[in-house]
């Protein structure tokens, strides 16, 4: 997985810019409406991988929606490169806390399932290869997602979004699952990815470790209905240490900002 | 794991592609001699004992009591080979030796089993008659009257493939369409909660005065009696579908139209096929009534005939090729099951 000087997969892409203006969400819930979103104003840069922290159930898994284009805001818009977002696109790819393999196809076949939908896979079907390479599959083309370890399973979800070079990678809880040993691995791979490929990135953790150690910058919301509290630029270089003190310090404003402060 | 593959990891010295009984080869040799020679005795009863004396004598009894024999000489050639290619190299014949003394126990039984009814029918005449008959009999309808059950075999396979299939085509895509689309929903689901329980028996009267013929008619009911569980299960297949797969693919550039195929249709293949398998089921009954009260051949219509001259073992004959369709037909669509369906884990065996 860490071959990454030929990553031809996912190329050198130019990240997408994402714009969240005052964009507020409600579900119905048994009638009455349930407020999840309120007024998320958000600015993405280019290649900026940007963490969402937020007690469970704040709206984190909502916005994300909201921006792959499942859903429409109730209030406000999103701007995808300074274009509202009106719907799905395979620039905007997302990969969920489940794999979601679907069962009935091999590994391979569930990597090509984007380019399948799209036409490409006469033309594109070599990419489908190095993706499994990127993301160390190679050898399990063949398996069913049912044959795979969790871990396997989540990287196949990996490659099946990398495969589609998106400018946007949106990731909700990619780690949560896994033990915690193929979960500090895959945080540092995520990142040789992120910074090999040039996308923007976003990614909902509930760890606040991962997102220090992976992020540019970490968004903290309140509890529901989601207000962004706090916007902390993580200045520091790549590859990082988990030991490092200016993270240490970091790790406990935010956890001052969730409200823990006193458990640390 | 193949028999190959468990005799490979037994040691040599316990021989032989034996699933069961230890694998000691003069065990597996004594195992079909043991059922060879209840196959003889049950061709030496059949043969030798005359036929009880206040009735009629049986024909073909001859004929039946050979069969027997060719049956335990082939036994015996089992155990031959059997203790024969001990040494050999691992083959294909000692697979299917390895799979056969598997059944000793079954071969036994059906040679005590047919020896007993031989006896209690032909030679003691235990049983009332006319309704029951010695196994000869039965041989000597499939002898004589070979080519009326051959017709009756094949009209009755084209009459339920023809209703099963519309049935099943049209269940499928009509189960779709309603776990599809809310407007389709909205129209054919009352529709089915009416019409579904509804014994697709019940239409009988109706079918055939307005059908052009009895065949039709029989196919539509078929058709009704396979199509409704189809239906049925693939709808809630489809409805089932974790949406979690839709958004996947729809943020992965995916059409309606490959929503359907390549997402909706495989996820509930699962749900599918116990509504094939409900299906069939559905269709059998269908079809022998159907047969019995309208269509003028079938394997149904052959056993009404029989019935009506007290041709016992015509009817028995029939019933005996009716159970090899059905079985054969179930065989088959679990096959094709297991073929599509080999990313499940944990499937049925039939
Ligand atoms: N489709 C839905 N219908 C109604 N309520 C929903 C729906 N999706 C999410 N919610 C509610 O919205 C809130 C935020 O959910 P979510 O965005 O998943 O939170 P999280 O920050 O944990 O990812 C939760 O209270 C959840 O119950
Ligand atoms: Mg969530």
């Amino acid at each position: 997985m860490v071959a990454l000087e030929n990553t031809d997969t996912a190329g050198m892409t130019t990240g997408m810019t994402i714009d969240v203006q005052a964009v507020s969400h409600s579900f119905e819930l048994h009638g009455a409406p349930l407020p999840v979103l309120d007024g998320v104003e958000l600015r993405v840069e280019p290649g900026e991988l940007v963490a969402l922290l937020g007690p469970s159930g704040c709206g984190k898994s909502t916005l994300l929606r909201l921006v792959a284009g499942l859903e429409p805001p109730s209030r406000g818009g999103i701007l995808a490169d300074g274009r509202p977002i009106d719907g799905p696109d395979p620039s905007r790819v997302v990969v969920f806390q489940d794999p979601t393999l679907y069962p009935w196809r091999t590994v391979r076949d569930n990597v090509a399932l984007g380019l399948e939908a799209r036409g490409l896979l006469r033309s594109q079907g070599h990419r489908i290869d190095k993706a499994l390479a990127l993301v160390g599959l190679t050898g399990f083309e063949k398996a069913y997602p049912h044959q795979l370890s969790g871990g396997m399973a989540q990287r196949a979800a990996l490659a099946r979004a990398l495969v589609n070079d998106p400018r946007l990678l949106i990731l909700d809880e990619p780690l949560g699952k896994l033990d915690s040993l193929t979960r500090l691995a895959m945080q540092s791979e995520l990142v040789d990815l992120w910074r090999s490929s040039g996308f923007t990135g976003l990614l909902v953790t509930h760890d606040i470790e991962e997102a220090l150690f992976m992020a540019t910058r970490v968004i903290v919301f309140s509890g529901r209905p989601a207000r962004i509290k706090a916007d902390l630029s993580i200045d520091r270089p790549y590859p990082r240490h988990r030991g490092d003190p200016v993270l240490t310090e970091l790790r406990h404003r935010i956890l001052e900002l969730l409200g823990l402060a006193e458990t640390w | 794991m193949s028999v190959n593959d468990t005799a490979a990891a037994l040691p040599a010295a316990n021989g032989g592609a034996l699933p069961i009984g230890g694998g000691l080869p003069s065990n597996l040799l004594l195992r079909f001699s043991a059922a060879a020679l209840l196959w003889f005795a049950a061709s030496g009863v059949t043969a030798l004992w005359p036929d009880a004396a206040d009735a009629q004598e049986w024909e073909r009894t001859g004929e039946f009591a050979s069969l027997l024999v060719v049956a335990a000489g082939l036994l015996v050639l089992a155990a031959l080979l059997a203790a024969a290619i001990r040494p050999a190299p691992r083959s294909r014949l000692e697979a299917a030796i390895g799979s056969l003394s598997a059944s000793v126990p079954w071969l036994i039984a059906l040679a005590l089993g047919v020896t007993g009814w031989e006896i209690l029918t032909a030679k003691l005449n235990l049983l009332p008659r006319p309704f029951f008959v010695p196994p000869q009999a039965l041989l000597e309808v499939y002898l004589d009257d070979w080519p009326r059950l051959l017709d009756c075999f094949a009209a009755s396979l084209r009459l339920l493939v023809t209703g099963y299939a519309v049935g099943s085509i049209l269940g499928v895509v009509t189960g779709v369409a309603i776990g599809w689309s809310r407007a389709v929903g909205y129209w054919v689901h009352p529709v089915l909660r009416l019409i579904g329980p509804l014994p697709a028996t019940a239409w009988l009267p109706i079918a055939f005065f307005a059908f052009p013929t009895s065949w039709s008619a029989s196919v539509f009911l078929i058709a009704l009696a396979s199509g409704v569980p189809v239906t049925v299960l693939t709808w809630s297949g489809v409805a089932g579908v974790n949406s979690a797969y839709y958004d996947i693919a729809r943020t992965l550039g995916a059409s309606p139209r490959f929503l359907v195929l390549k997402v909706a249709v495989p996820a509930a293949m699962p749900h599918v096929f116990v509504g094939l398998f409900m299906g069939l089921g559905a269709s059998f009954a269908v079809l022998v009534v159907a047969e019995m009260l309208g269509v003028k051949s079938g394997v149904g219509w052959y056993l009404q005939w029989a019935q009506g001259w007290a041709a016992y073992g015509n009817m028995y004959a029939a019933l005996l090729v009716m159970a090899l369709l059905c079985s054969g037909l179930v065989t088959l669509l679990f096959r094709v099951r297991d073929r599509l369906l080999a990313w499940q884990k944990g499937m049925l065996k039939w």
